[in-house]
């Protein structure tokens, strides 16, 4: 019920936007969130946008990541 | 290759689930048993799918919990709809699980096959195009947790003359806190849904941690992300420390989404409502606010509702689904799983639902 999923925004009509999920393009609502520019990524709920995925952490992860796996 | 928004992914998904599993079952060497529960219907199917339990050792369990929204609603909600479709003439709208959820072996398919005008939606915008469209009166059955409230109260703050929301949406983290309380098992850890908690932070969790001292750890979907809120887990279990720790930053602050957060406050307020399995939780249910009455479909057609009475389902009497959503026993110790209940023909929610872990078990084939 949950699911969400990343789209990346590619015209914005407020409170619209379209977004693309790896292909398929759909309407989404995107009043819940703030300052959303073209090119950006934010997960989907049904329908509407929940949050902009945020790209500064998702590096640092990768960075965590390569931290544990050296460590092995 | 790369993942979502452009960041490179440079360690690939198998070496990092063989990676942690090790270092998991290092940990665990010659330690007392450790129970970690999650929370949600999407972390279950992560686990299932990718069969990570296979990769634990034997004395940690991962327990499934209540994250289900189809499957927590009681049948007195359900009973609630159906009757307000024999009585009226409008068109319902829901989500296609709650769809297929029997009492008495009826679902909405059943009824929509007799003619009502009941029609499966994505996303709750997609009713407010019906209603848009259609002079008949749209009567939205809304059902989820945080994640999905947010969407139900912009569609009532909309305001669509006739459009209304039948309410089954219930705050997921008073449940959590309840199921706590309850101490019917020992919950060393849990692994806290990566959605809700996008909407409400990680500072909505801090009342619970202070309350019962269980270590938290807030996770993604992805197989590397449930294995390493795992790991966290175990660290943290075995180091003695109590916090609330964040696995998916990429998708969730300390603070929440606040819009989110302001129109749910805006539009629902909470009453203490009964959850399958669970009996009535505080302050878990979302009750749509008086001063949106127009919009609420109980206050809508209140005449038609003076004559309902809800009944118990003597057909669910073997269904064991209240003890699953609890984490009390797993869906191969229920008599029905796979024999009288299976996916096609489901007696309760947990097998109906593609969050219920009776469901997703039965369709993925993968048991331990």
């Amino acid at each position: 019920m949950c699911l969400a999923f990343p789209g990346r925004v590619e015209k914005i009509e407020y409170p619209y936007a379209v977004a693309n999920f790896g292909g398929t393009k759909r309407k989404v609502r995107i009043d819940l969130v703030d300052e959303l520019k073209v090119g950006e990524y934010v997960l989907v709920h049904v329908g509407f946008a929940i949050q902009k995925v945020n790209e500064d952490e998702a590096r640092q992860m990768e960075e965590i990541w390569k931290e544990l796996i050296k460590s092995l | 290759m790369e993942g979502i928004n452009k960041v490179p992914v440079t360690i690939p998904l198998r070496d990092r689930i063989k990676g942690v599993a090790s270092k998991i079952r290092k940990e665990m060497e010659n330690e007392d048993e450790i129970r970690i529960m999650h929370l949600c219907g999407t972390h279950e199917d992560t686990i299932t799918r990718f069969n990570l339990r296979s990769l634990m050792p034997d004395n940690l369990k991962l327990i499934s919990g209540p994250g289900c929204p189809v499957c927590i609603i009681p049948d007195t909600d359900l009973q609630r709809v159906f009757h307000l479709i024999q009585e009226t003439d409008i068109t319902l709208t829901t989500f296609g699980d709650m769809a297929r959820v029997p009492f008495e072996g009826r679902s909405l398919f059943y009824y929509r096959a007799k003619g009502h005008d009941i029609r499966v939606v994505y996303s709750i915008f997609d009713a407010l195009e019906i209603a848009k469209k259609n002079k008949k009166p749209v009567v939205h059955f809304g059902i989820g947790f945080e994640t999905t409230m947010p969407s139900t109260a912009l569609a009532i703050l909309d305001g669509i003359e006739n459009f209304s929301v039948l309410s089954s949406h219930r705050f997921f983290l008073p449940a959590m806190d309840h199921l706590a309380s309850l101490g019917e098992i020992k919950i060393d850890g849990f692994i806290n849904p990566g959605h809700v908690s996008t909407i409400v932070g990680v500072k909505a969790y801090e009342n619970i941690l202070k309350r019962h001292r269980v270590p938290q750890v807030i996770a993604g979907f992805d197989p590397d992300d449930v294995m390493l809120a795992i790991y966290m887990l175990v660290d943290m279990i075995k180091k003695g420390e109590k916090e609330i720790l964040n696995e998916y930053p990429r998708a969730v602050s300390y603070e929440g989404n606040e819009k989110s957060q302001m129109v749910m406050k805006e539009v629902f307020e909470k009453e203490d409502w009964e959850w399958r399995g669970i009996g009535v939780v505080k302050e878990s249910g979302g009750n749509i606010k008086d001063k949106y009455d127009q919009f609420n479909a109980i206050k809508v057609y209140e005449d038609v509702f003076e004559s309902f009475s809800p009944k118990e389902d003597k057909r669910k009497r073997m269904c064991r689904c209240g003890e699953v959503l609890r984490g009390l026993i797993t869906p191969d110790d229920c008599s029905l799983f796979l024999k009288g209940c299976t996916p096609k023909n489901p007696v309760g929610p947990c097998m109906v639902s593609f969050e219920g872990i009776c469901s997703i078990w039965a369709s993925r084939g993968v048991r331990r």
